[in-house]
């Protein structure tokens, strides 16, 4: 076993050797133009584009003309709220996401609030998840758009989207969902699920950074966006500027690996994570999962270790690469606003890990990280004033803090 | 973040972890911070009546590398200074200690107040109000 151990496969994954082997022909003898028509480079290059767009539509029961290549997530994501929020104004001009969602989607969604579209941001309750009649009652007649995140990227909770993309249908809401997280790691099928547009991600399933993708519903209905980058029409004009050609034959394959690997590594996934949440739980007192473990991405781990700040614990660690709600290692300094949409109190919001397990971790990893995990956790609650009172039996909800 | 050599060695070896009995007169204790901001520190001071020279000093703390580096630095100054030299220990001067970047400052405002309330603590206990002045 080699340290440091990468454990924050939700941040980014590695390419996985078998990707990279695919897209090298593409970053060296074949680097053709895919929108070159007359030679054989643009040729060879447009053959390579449209297998990957194929692999990618196959892994979601899409089709391959419902496949607009983009720079990744963010940009899907902008690219759906913003087109569907320009194309449809005339509609209307309210959209739904959810208070947990990607800052992709919620600053998006700010942005789009300042030229007039009214945003409605639904709470979600405390095992992660967005209540479905609550949903129903915030549904206008001047609502184009849902956004709902298929799986959360903090807490792993994996939203009803197939229930929810049947409310949308009923009320003739079109529904997007960032499937950054969930798109090969779980099943995700747009027709099953009534998803009408879904943006997806190529870095977070060991292919490259910097090439995602958006499903954009051809029939039934016919989606239709208004373009936010302008030029030369590629993407049948929802999306300009000369592709990606190696990124894209790279998400391709990743797509095609994920969907032929999912069923037995989901699993192997899953009793890895299980067995680190089982000894965690079992050696450490309060300790809190946040989120639902019921409806939850296999690799996923979010874990709050009451008394000990997460900065600390990550310090402690500091061969083991995962991450923490803990305000101190936010760029804001503010803990995570995921975790305190759960309504569990900022207190557990800063003594979170994020735990994401990927392809690439053993069990022997596994068994590592739980023993220095615990290891340090203790060594930290000895610090601790907050375990210290807990354990005189204070109430530290009645203790007057000065807060700063 | 990278953390300076100076944090990372009070981090791993804590100067002063523990606690001195909150109910002796010659303690005092202050208690700064808020769990839900993030970070507590419980700094203890037992000082000599006779010499006012702070002969023991304690610290836990609920926080991030630099917060416990800041009061466990807090504690290893404390000891041997006299109350009024203590109050004179000033944030920037466990700033410049510690090296601590910007974003990681209150730590040390942090420290500082803890200081001042574990001695404002022991001075309340060695000087009580008297029943009859606190009337007035």
């Amino acid at each position: 076993m080699k340290l440091p151990i990468y454990m924050d496969n939700h941040a980014t994954t590695p390419v996985d050797p078998r990707v990279f082997e695919a897209m090298r022909p593409y970053l060296t003898n074949v680097f053709g133009n895919s929108a070159s028509r007359n030679h054989s480079f643009g040729w060879e290059a447009e053959e390579a584009v449209e297998k990957a767009r194929k692999q990618v539509a196959s892994l979601i029961g899409a089709t391959s003309k419902e496949i607009v290549f983009t720079s990744g997530a963010t940009e899907s994501d902008n690219l759906a709220l913003k087109g569907v929020a320009e194309m449809y104004a005339e509609k209307g001009n309210h959209i739904i996401t959810a208070a947990t969602e990607h800052k992709a989607i919620l600053d998006t969604c700010k942005r789009l609030e300042k030229h007039g579209t009214r945003v409605t941001y639904l709470p979600v309750q405390q095992n992660g998840l967005v209540d479905l009649d609550q949903l129903r009652g915030v549904i206008t007649d001047k609502t184009v758009l849902i956004s709902i995140m298929h799986a959360n990227n903090e807490i792993g909770v994996l939203q009803p989207i197939r229930e929810i993309g049947r409310i949308a249908r009923e009320r003739g809401v079109l529904l997007h969902t960032d499937g950054t997280q969930a798109v090969g790691k779980v099943p995700v099928n747009v027709l099953d699920d009534n998803i009408d547009l879904m943006s997806i991600s190529a870095h977070k399933m060991y292919g490259p950074k910097g090439v995602g993708a958006l499903y954009v519903r051809r029939r039934n209905p016919r989606v239709q966006l208004t373009a936010q980058m302008d030029g030369g029409g590629h993407e049948r004009g929802m999306r300009s500027g000369t592709l990606n050609v190696p990124g894209i034959v790279g998400l391709g394959e990743a797509c095609a690996l994920a969907q032929a690997e999912m069923p037995a590594e989901s699993k192997r996934l899953a009793f890895l994570r299980d067995k680190l949440k089982e000894r965690l739980l079992n050696s450490l007192d309060e300790v809190y999962i946040n989120g639902t473990l019921e409806h939850r991405l296999p690799n996923n781990l979010n874990i709050s270790f009451a008394y000990v700040e997460g900065e600390s614990l990550l310090m402690g660690i500091n061969e083991i690469a995962v991450s923490s709600g803990s305000a101190c290692t936010s760029a804001t300094l503010e803990p995570s606003y995921v975790l305190k949409a759960l309504g569990a109190g900022d207190d557990l919001a800063h003594s979170s890990i994020r735990f994401g397990l990927g392809r690439f971790n053993t069990e022997e990893e596994v068994d590592y990280v739980a023993g220095k995990v615990i290891e340090v956790v203790k060594k930290l609650r000895e610090l601790s004033p907050l375990y210290e009172m807990f354990k005189e039996g204070i109430d530290l909800t009645k203790v007057q803090w000065t807060a700063h | 973040m990278a953390y300076s050599n100076k944090v990372i060695d009070h981090y791993n070896h804590p100067r002063n972890v523990g606690s001195l009995d909150k109910s002796d007169p010659n303690v005092g204790t202050g208690m700064v911070g808020a769990p839900e901001c993030g970070d507590v520190m419980k700094l203890q001071v037992k000082v000599n009546p006779e010499t006012g020279v702070i002969e023991d000093a304690k610290f836990k703390t609920f926080g991030c590398g630099s917060a416990i580096a800041s009061s466990s630095l807090a504690t290893e100054w404390l000891r041997g200074k006299t109350v009024d030299e203590a109050l004179a220990i000033k944030n920037t001067d466990i700033v410049t200690e510690l090296s601590l970047p910007p974003v990681k400052i209150h730590c040390s405002v942090l420290a500082e107040d803890a200081i001042k309330a574990a001695i404002t603590d022991y001075k309340k206990k060695a000087n009580p109000i008297p029943a009859e002045a606190a009337r007035v």
